[in-house]
């Protein structure tokens, strides 16, 4: 996996350009309530020889995979087609797409030479029988190929929706075992659809909390292997880690890194008191941030850096409020009944994401960063944690179930509140930290 | 509960050592000097083992609340003089919390309720240095139904004896 990451030379090229190279009139938006999933087909990529056979077929299966997954696109199973596409060069036949209503068509062919991996692919608006941008390849090494696909489906989806993707992308978190009262953890990291899991700690320590770095390439996390809670980061290709010492018999927890990835902001706990400090990663030298009596913790940037959004129960319950970035007067924004907590602002910066708890129920929700528009997406005995996708439209969090048995999951769901689904890891799993598109 | 079964281990060789430095006059009863007495059994009023059973190891908390009920005053005097009698002990104050709550949230408050414990000792006379804390937040409930009968013996503050201060 690691060397699958920096062996795999991804390489970009616009392929000649079609007859109609504009963008047609297909165009999902994703802010007018889309109720009706957009119809698509995505034939099998054309192999050009038997090596190939095998990475075409499952290139396209991940590629529609994806598409399905968001919620916002329907498969047309290919027992439904009339053409079949045995050429990727050849003419589309529009005609035979439209009367089985496929809205969108995925053509696509794929070149293995040797452990090269080629992938070419065009997205055609079929009613206006155009093509949707240009078509483009990908080349890398064979074990790459799942990665081929998501930047395949990234393409169709930010060609339909005008909105950049989110597939070729992983997700760090917790992988949990063992029943509620021995858990047992493990830093893990995969793929956003839970392919290539990769673990990065063993069980012998509890952790907790992974953050990707604003390029993917650190974590920070934090772990009891001292007997203390304290913060780590974590080389990703190299799993290397190094602790962030902060002061000498302290508790610190809850980090996050700054968008140019130079600092963090994190809780450091003192005399029982939790306040919000950042330290400079180069220097190793904290500031505090946060000097009340009160709980601070679980804080997250803007992402132009600015402000910090956190929780606080300085007002009696734990409350959202945002401060400027160095500290200094904050104001609260969350208002509605319960109490709040994990706010996490969007990477488009126009929403908070947040951990609400009220009458014995947990929801995940998000509000506009002055606290107006407040929406529940979830309700379960017990969700926590979001985390954004790299685009801002879908977000990951954890659930646990009730009772003895009681097991984490993850779970996605669109900011539309529709979509709710499971994401699939080998073991329970909790705390997502969902990391930017990978290059 | 791994951790703390070790822990009490190394506490019982911390009154092994002890023992075997001569010291029996240091115990008020001369627990050492009866025979039917095991030292480091539940019986030995010197022994972690009775520390835990007899004194009580640990003091529960109401719903989001660090402050110490009347109960859990009762509780911590008892460890309070306990410790002052047998000063070779250090002990790790654990405070958690029950799932209800964000990881976060009830680390900061896990923290709370083991400070406010670690106060009240300290307020009783016994050293500061020999008291340190740790949060579990709801990392390690003891109790694993989802219910108000386990939620209510999940959040706690557990004294832990870690071992003696006489190398």
């Amino acid at each position: 996996m690691i060397r699958f990451l920096t062996s795999l030379l991804l390489g970009l090229t616009i392929l000649a350009a079609p007859v109609h190279a504009q963008s047609g009139p297909l165009r999902l938006e994703l802010d007018q309530g889309i109720i009706e999933p957009l119809p698509f087909a995505v034939p099998n990529f054309v192999p050009d020889g038997p090596a190939a056979t095998q990475y075409a077929n499952d290139i396209s299966r991940v590629v529609a995979a994806d598409l399905t997954g968001t919620g916002l696109f329907r498969e047309i199973s290919s027992d439904a087609f009339i053409s079949r596409v045995s050429s990727f060069d050849a003419p589309v036949q529009f005609a035979d797409w439209k009367a089985i209503n496929a809205e969108a068509l995925v053509t696509g062919a794929v070149n293995v030479s040797g452990k090269r991996l080629t992938v070419r692919f065009r997205v055609w608006d079929v009613f206006s029988g155009q093509e949707l941008g240009n078509g483009l390849q990908f080349s890398g090494t064979t074990d790459g190929w799942r990665r081929m696909a998501h930047k395949v489906a990234d393409q169709v989806y930010s060609r339909v929706t005008g909105e950049g993707g989110y597939f070729d992308s992983r997700v760090a978190f917790v992988s949990e075992s063992g029943p509620k009262n021995q858990r047992l953890k493990r830093l893990a990291i995969m793929d956003y659809d839970g392919a290539n899991v990769q673990f990065l700690t063993d069980s012998s320590a509890i952790v907790l909390a992974p953050r990707f770095s604003p390029t993917g390439d650190r974590l920070l996390y934090t772990s009891y292997e001292t007997g203390q809670p304290r913060i780590y980061v974590l080389d990703v290709d190299r799993v290397k880690r190094t602790e962030l010492k902060t002061q000498d018999g302290t508790m610190s927890f809850s980090p996050r890194f700054s968008p140019d990835g130079r600092s963090i902001v994190y809780s450091l706990i003192q005399g029982g008191n939790t306040d919000l400090w950042k330290m400079d990663l180069a220097s190793g030298q904290s500031v505090r941030l946060t000097n009340t009596p009160a709980i601070e913790t679980a804080p997250s940037y803007s992402p132009d850096g600015s402000q910090i959004v956190f929780e606080s129960d300085r007002s009696g319950t734990p409350q959202l409020y945002i401060m400027p970035a160095n500290g200094g007067e904050a104001t609260r924004i969350s208002f509605g009944q319960g109490r709040y907590g994990t706010p996490v602002w969007s990477p488009r910066g126009d929403l908070i994401a947040f951990t609400k708890q009220n009458k014995g129920r947990f929801h995940i929700g998000v509000m506009r960063t002055d606290g107006s528009e407040e929406r529940l997406l979830t309700s379960s005995f017990l969700d926590e944690g979001p985390t954004w996708s790299p685009n801002g439209r879908v977000i990951m969090f954890t659930r646990e179930s009730q009772g003895a048995s009681g097991r984490a999951t993850l779970y996605s769901v669109d900011i539309s509140g529709r979509n709710l689904r499971p994401v699939r890891t080998p073991d329970g799993g909790s705390d997502p930290s969902w990391g930017p598109l990978q290059k | 509960m791994n951790v703390l079964g070790k822990v009490i281990a190394l506490g019982v060789l911390g009154v092994m050592a002890a023992c075997t430095n001569n010291d029996p006059s240091a115990i008020g009863g001369g627990a050492g000097g009866n025979g039917s007495i095991v030292p480091g059994s539940p019986s030995d009023p010197r022994s972690p083992a009775y520390f835990q059973q007899s004194v009580g190891d640990r003091v529960l908390f109401e719903v989001d609340q660090s402050t110490l009920t009347p109960q859990a005053q009762t509780v911590l005097q008892g460890q309070a003089d306990w410790l002052l009698a047998n000063t070779d002990f250090v002990a790790t104050i654990e405070g958690h919390a029950d799932e209800q709550g964000t990881r976060e949230y009830n680390l900061a408050l896990g923290a709370r309720r083991a400070n406010a414990a670690r106060e009240f000792l300290i307020s009783r006379g016994v050293a500061g240095n020999r008291l340190t804390t740790v949060s579990y937040g709801k990392e390690r409930p003891i109790e694993i139904c989802s219910t108000e009968e386990c939620y209510s013996k999940n959040r706690r503050a557990v004294t832990v004896l870690t071992g003696s201060t006489l190398g």
